[in-house]
């Protein structure tokens, strides 16, 4: 099957081969939510998964990435604003103080790859800056992500400012230093210790929010 | 090549546990192991412990040098758990790390001004992680400007240009190593040092990319490293890449490496 073809080709990194068949299949009039969920998302979740289980490594994982929104971008202008928005807005960043981006910046692309909305703060972000873009944007989720121990209390002080804000959104929290224990310790909804895990945790607190807000 | 030892860091799980317990036998062995395997200083890190951790530092130190006769590298952004360290310290300290992230090094600033610590200076600034060469040089030249304004001495600067890691953007590798180049170029009398093992995140055989990755740095004129010293393989390529770069007169250490052993795989 055609939607098939396009989730091999992703999984072997092959940008022209996914172009040629997503236009393939958009010109064929196939369901252009079939193609995007079945073909494109399917294979970066499975994509995620073999990184999840250490068949496939970061480079991979950002060629497949990088294949899949080559398809995704011809899908685009065929998406009617219901399917864009369906799966919700995540608002994610590094927080305020902490100037790493790459745990983040995997995590932002999955969440892509698996067809959020994502607005992307970069690093060093203020509490208030989190707090405006999820009201903004209405988001669903925001992420925080810290990679040293000075800058995990950052990610307390953003929680509380959410609440205070009075925004409903679902908090996931992330990095090398952040823990589970750590991640109830301060009101988040969820923690994931790599990129593809943080898809399904996205997934979860969406499908608890209702979609996007 | 001044050889740091990293293994005594909080965010490893059995020394954790070992300075929550004040398990000094376990964190004198580790002291030990690395000393016997050559390190020039032992790194001492409580990172994790934000509230505790000048206590946990001063007696990290304490618990350190009861075992060897070496200095420690005290690892910590916050100057109250430095000074703590600094103050149980015997010889001369290295002090890990000062960066350009405004914060840090005005905090950082005043422990190490007119003093003869080593320090090693992390090519971090509050603009973000430096990607470049150039961006590496700017944050080089400040950091070099403020300290040396400080009356630090040049020689006790051990500039660490920041390695990223090449599974992202497989040029982070080659910018580090040109980095050092030209800092080392740029700087008569500094030293260049890091922790490189981030080169390999996100890749398979990470121990093998980072004894590579250390050789060729040792080329451009890396002369510092945070490694474990207890990574025969490591060591072993470092004394043999510093006879390969000129830097080992008649290949003495070489020589003397060999017959201890060390090429013995």
């Amino acid at each position: 099957m055609a939607v098939e073809d396009i989730s091999r080709a992703v999984l072997a990194f092959n940008l022209a081969g996914v172009t040629e068949l997503v236009q393939k299949e958009i010109d064929a009039g196939t369901d252009i939510d079939t193609i995007l969920n079945e073909a494109l998302i399917g294979a970066m979740d499975e994509v995620g998964k073999r990184f999840s289980d250490g068949e496939l490594y970061v480079p991979e994982m950002l060629m497949a990435a990088q294949t899949m929104k080559a398809g995704l971008a011809l899908l685009k202008p065929h998406l009617t604003g219901d399917s864009a928005r369906a799966k919700g807005t995540v608002v994610i960043g590094t927080v305020k103080g902490d100037l790493h981006d790459i745990g983040k910046n995997l995590v932002a692309m999955m969440l892509e790859g698996a067809g959020f909305n994502v607005v992307d703060l970069g690093v060093d972000v203020a509490a208030e800056t989190f707090v405006q873009a999820a009201g903004d944007n209405g988001a669903g989720v925001v992420a925080l992500s810290a990679l040293l121990t000075t800058t995990m209390p950052a990610m307390e002080g953003t929680i509380k400012a959410l609440q205070e804000a009075g925004l409903t959104v679902k908090i996931m929290v992330g990095g090398a230093p952040v823990t589970s224990g750590f991640a109830d310790r301060i009101g988040a909804q969820g923690f994931s210790a790599d990129a593809p895990g943080a898809v399904e945790l996205a997934r979860k607190l969406m499908a608890a929010q209702g979609g996007s807000s | 090549m001044i050889v740091i030892g990293e293994l005594i860091n909080a965010s490893r799980k059995d020394i954790g546990r070992a300075i929550e317990g004040r398990d000094a036998a376990a964190i004198q062995q580790v002291a030990k192991d690395q000393a016997d395997a050559g390190a020039d200083y032992i790194d001492v890190n409580a990172g994790i412990f934000v509230d505790r951790e000048p206590e946990h530092v001063r007696w990290l130190v304490e618990t350190v040098q009861a075992v060897t006769n070496i200095p420690c590298a005290i690892d910590s952004p916050d100057p109250a758990a430095i000074e703590a360290g600094l103050a149980v310290h015997k010889g001369t300290a290295m002090i890990n790390s000062i960066s350009l992230e405004r914060e840090r090094c005005e905090n950082l600033l005043p422990l190490v001004a007119d003093t003869d610590l080593k320090v090693i200076a992390l090519c971090m600034s509050d603009e973000g992680m430096p990607e470049t060469v150039d961006d590496r040089l700017k944050i080089a030249d400040a950091l070099v400007e403020r300290l040396t304004g400080s009356m630090v001495k040049v020689e006790n600067i051990y500039v660490d240009p920041l390695v990223q890691p090449m599974s992202v953007n497989n040029g982070f590798g080659m910018e580090f190593l040109n980095a050092v180049e030209a800092i080392m170029e740029r700087f008569p009398g500094i030293h260049t040092a890091c922790g490189l093992s981030n080169i390999s995140y996100g890749l398979p055989s990470r121990k093998f990319l980072n004894q590579t990755f250390m050789a060729m740095a040792v080329a451009k004129g890396l002369d510092g490293a945070i490694v474990d010293p207890l990574d025969r393989k490591m060591m072993a390529n470092i004394v043999a890449a510093e006879a390969l770069a000129g830097r080992d007169d008649f290949c003495m250490n070489f020589l003397k490496a060999f017959r201890s052993g060390l090429f013995a795989f």
